[in-house]
């Protein structure tokens, strides 16, 4: 009886949205009298932070610092439709709705100080900070604040965008499957170190090294929550949760944190994250979607390092103690 | 966490002002101070708390409810029966066309799976409204009920739901959604070895912290505000429209943060049987689940079983992939129906194989409806998939990431559902695991690109 | 029902509320004090959303009777930013992303504060006894981990 150490690997990839239903999102951009933005959603924040992304998006479209932008989300009697926040979908196809507003605002933006400064807006540029000016003559110039305020009280302007993004249905063709369920793929490798016991059937996750493809890290340290929240998940899936321990049977289902298994911080791999980006043609910036892919690829990676520590394949999850334990009676039993 | 900027530097802009920086998010600021308003975080007075009855059955007729005893409660103001919701029957994927109506929000006749809706009791306290609820008397004539997938499809097994006439999803297709491409038969008769195995799971639970639940706020003029956790508000609202019969102009969804989804937010379960009880009482309605109705209750993550057949040369090419895949929908379809057919274009993974023959089925059981969680349709299949090539590759002798190289997909491929490889990465996460992790693969695998194929 | 009085110094200020008998701290805090940051995920003892410190103890609000409270000084995240400044554990959540959803936090800060005041330098292995009854279902833990041990090691520096 002893500690037995073994290594597996796994790769993924995983569709962005849901286009098997049609996959639409609106925003609606507009500014404030003094130059602040306001960006008008009804899609809703789960936690993984909808609302700070959208306004780096809105914010990089414009021009401006993205502190000046305000998300008001997830009023149906103010926001336009959104498809909902699920299916890896809200950075893309919510993002890509709040860029093309932001375009639309920028543009009108960009006229009204064209007119305040009597030149042809297609020669202005933003410096990010707050400023419009015209490009190679940065001190010809009008700062957003007064473009605004112009926009309101002397030229009659709305500077406003709306944002409709769209990926139409696909319909599964009914012979062949040929089908367009999503648009860009998201990419992961993983490999985890694990410790088996082999008198417990206990599995001890060792390491986690994890390597994510993501489009583009959008805000790297909130695409960072995502992966490590997710591949606690993965792993979580691999060797505790269910909400039916011995399925098809009903019985013993875990009806609270006690009874319902997650590793605790307590349990938790040494966890390494690296992250590629190879930008989305159809992507905000690139973006794709990563909620979800990132839970994935560690389920099959530690089940694979469970049979490379002890020689048995569990091929039903969770992978709990007790089904290691039997199918190590059975290779005993076969030898 | 470290980005790797040398892979794809010229498809990138890196100088960009506000993408690509770690800036502080804008929400945490109240997350830390306890001021993040989430739905349950608003009081209202006179509220009503709203508690269901569920069925301890697994399947059984409804033969009387006697609501006599609880109705004379303290504290008791109105219970609801399926008699009180204009349009009981209902499915949530109707708003993308994906029939049939297959389920009731108050059991109507039936229930189909333990812990099914029956009678909403709505109470003056949670206490008042917990106690008359368990004076509620149903009575019941069980019913056989049936468990498992394979089961549930032989003949004579018990019907599950009479909406759908058989106890799986019936799509334009068929039984079963169907991928074919190339000739699988073919390929397994070409290959040097065939390897069949077979994949389980059991239902997963999405856990948010917060619980799934909702406040209703009558606003006059027949008009509600709902404060909903739910992760999709036009979805909510529209199918609480159908449900109520009412236009979508008198109801008002408002959400903000929701304390974690995954997934587990998306059937609309509490919203319309809340705004009900709010309309018929003219009281603000308070309906949250409890953490025992979470976990067992709400709606998990599909059990599947996943049959993958596999033929695959000494060299390492995987020349034919055949998959029967089973998602477990339980007693309704909720959004079961797409998850499966979205399966269907997965499980070639991210693999370029000549010839693929995909159904997956979505069949009806007697437990809690299964619905989306993170890695809907996909999750379980990537379990099943990256297990198989692993058993692939130790059965022709080859390590199980070079084995991986050989098949990974590259720009242009064609995938089984017909959509050309776009934007791959898989070699480079490969590639970059291989030294994270120090497992050395030959060189022209480091050397290989999933922009092109080699020479 | 009998309404019960209960007089509470709640983050430094004196109040008092009569309250249903049987009421428990956490529905007292939220519907009667109108202090929600303590949260309800499981109105039973496990998952720690409701965690408050009670004359210095962490407690979970959820099984704790309001009118056993009588007399005590209640803290709760809503009362930790004194005048506005946020406490290291605030700064320290917020610079280390530990915070996702947002459900969790202001109970792991409770767990957090409480932790602190008994052990100034606690180790990794302190802090995650300390959170092990905190459930996260977003960030994987390991990001409060490491905002608690900044924390910490901020408060010391700021001592020093």
């Amino acid at each position: 009886m002893a500690l037995k150490r073994g290594r597996g690997v796994a790769a993924i990839n995983y569709p962005t949205g849901m286009n098997l239903g049609g996959d639409p999102s609106q925003a609606l951009v507009h500014s404030t009298p003094t130059g602040a933005f306001m960006v008008t959603l009804s899609s809703v924040d789960l936690g993984q932070g909808l609302r700070q992304v959208m306004a780096q998006i809105c914010a990089e479209t414009i021009g401006i610092p993205t502190e000046q932008v305000t998300i008001d989300t997830a009023d149906t009697d103010t926001g336009p439709h959104c498809m909902g926040t699920f299916a890896s979908r809200g950075t893309h196809r919510i993002g890509n709705a709040v860029a093309q507003a932001a375009r639309e605002a920028r543009q009108v933006m960009l006229e009204v100080a064209a007119e305040a400064l009597e030149v042809d807006a297609g020669d202005l540029d933003t410096d990010g900070k707050g400023m419009i000016h015209v490009k190679g003559a940065p001190q010809k110039s009008i700062s957003v604040f007064d473009t605004a305020l112009a926009a309101h009280f002397k030229y009659g302007r709305s500077i406003s965008g709306r944002g409709m993004f769209l990926v139409p249905r696909s319909f599964p063709e009914t012979e062949t499957g040929a089908m367009k369920p999503a648009t860009c793929y998201a990419h992961a490798c993983t490999v985890v170190d694990v410790e088996v016991d082999d008198e417990t059937g206990e599995v001890d996750v060792v390491s986690v090294k994890n390597v994510f493809e993501v489009g583009r890290a959008l805000n790297p340290s909130m695409v960072e929550q995502q992966l490590v929240g997710g591949s606690w998940m993965g792993i979580s899936h691999a060797l505790y949760e269910t909400t039916e321990p011995y399925y098809p049977a009903r019985e013993h289902g875990g009806r609270d944190f006690n009874e319902y298994l997650m590793p605790g911080p307590g349990n938790l791999a040494e966890t390494e994250t690296i992250v590629l980006e190879r930008p989305a043609a159809d992507g905000p910036y690139g973006a794709k979607g990563v909620g979800e892919m990132c839970a994935n690829p560690q389920i099959p990676a530690v089940a694979n390092a469970i049979f490379d520590a002890v020689g048995v394949r569990i091929d039903s999850l969770p992978i709990t103690p007790e089904k290691i334990l039997r199918a190590l009676k059975a290779q005993r039993a076969a030898a | 966490m470290e980005l790797r900027k040398n892979y794809f530097a010229d498809e990138r802009k890196d100088d960009l002002n506000e993408i690509g920086h770690s800036l502080q998010r804008s929400d945490v600021p109240n997350h830390v101070t306890g001021r993040t308003a989430f739905f349950a975080d608003r009081t209202f007075p006179n509220l009503l708390h709203l508690k269901m009855v569920r069925s301890p059955h697994h399947h059984a007729r409804i033969r009387s409810i006697d609501l006599s005893e609880a109705e004379r409660h303290p504290g008791v103001v109105r219970i609801l029966t399926s008699k009180d919701v204009p349009q009981n029957l209902y499915t949530i994927l109707i708003l993308i066309q994906v029939g049939p109506p297959d389920e009731h929000v108050l059991a109507e006749g039936k229930v189909r799976w333990k812990g099914e809706a029956v009678v909403a009791v709505l109470a003056d306290s949670e206490r008042a409204a917990n106690e008359a609820a368990a004076k509620v008397k149903v009575d019941y004539e069980v019913l056989p009920a049936v468990f498992d997938m394979l089961e549930a499809l032989k003949p004579g097994a018990p019907l599950v739901n009479e909406h759908h006439g058989q106890n799986y999803y019936r799509y334009d297709s068929g039984a079963s959604r169907k991928v074919r491409f190339g000739d699988v038969e073919k390929g397994f008769a070409e290959a040097d070895f065939v390897l069949e195995e077979t994949y389980h799971s059991s239902p997963i639970e999405q856990a948010p912290t917060e619980t799934t639940g909702c406040i209703v706020a009558p606003e006059g003029n027949d008009r509600f505000t709902c404060y909903t956790n739910t992760q999709a508000m036009f979805f909510t609202l529209d199918n609480a429209s159908i449900i109520l019969q009412m236009p979508g102009h008198k109801l008002h969804m408002v959400g903000g943060t929701a304390g974690g989804g995954f997934g587990g937010k998306v059937d609309v379960t509490v919203e319309p049987i809340a705004i009900l009880a709010a309309r018929l009482t003219g009281r603000p309605v308070s309906f949250i689940y409890s953490r025992e109705e979470e976990m067992q209750i709400s709606s998990p993550r599909a059990a599947e079983t996943i049959t993958i057949k596999d033929g695959v040369m000494k060299d390492g090419r995987i020349v034919a992939r055949q998959v029967t895949g089973y998602t477990d929908a339980g007693a309704y379809s909720r959004h079961s129906p797409y998850g499966a057919q979205k399966g269907a274009a997965h499980y070639p993974g991210p693999y370029t194989i000549p010839n693929v023959w995909v159904d997956t089925w979505c069949v009806y059981t007697n437990r809690t409806p299964s619905s989306a969680m993170r890695g809907f349709g996909v999750t379980i299949a990537d379990f099943a998939l990256e297990v198989q090539m692993d058993k692939l590759a130790r059965l022709i002798g080859m390590d199980p990431l070079e084995f991986r190289f050989i098949n990974a997909y590259r720009d242009g491929d064609m995938k089984a559902h017909r959509q050309p490889t776009e934007g791959a990465a898989l070699i480079e996460c490969m590639q970059e695991a291989s030294i994270a992790a120090g497992w050395p693969v030959a060189e022209r695998f480091m050397k290989m690109s999933s922009k092109r194929r080699e020479a | 029902m009998a309404k019960v009085p209960v007089q509470l110094t709640l983050n430094g200020t004196e109040r008092a509320e009569f309250i249903d008998g049987g009421l428990t701290l956490l529905n007292a805090l939220r519907d009667r004090f109108g202090d929600t940051s303590p949260k309800g995920g499981c109105h039973q003892g496990t998952c720690g959303a409701c965690s408050v410190i009670v004359d210095g103890d962490l407690k979970l609000s959820c099984l704790t009777l309001a009118e056993t409270c009588n007399g005590a000084h209640v803290e709760t995240t809503a009362g930790l930013a004194a005048d506005g400044i946020q406490h290291p554990l605030q700064r320290a959540f917020l610079d280390g992303f530990a915070a996702q959803c947002g459900f969790c936090t202001p109970g792991m800060i409770m767990a957090a504060k409480a932790l602190l005041a008994r052990v100034p330098n606690p180790s990794r292995d302190d802090v995650v006894e300390a959170i092990s009854g905190n459930i996260c279902r977003c960030t994987g833990y390991e990001p409060i981990i490491q905002a608690i041990l900044s924390a910490a090691r901020s408060n010391s520096q700021n001592a020093a």
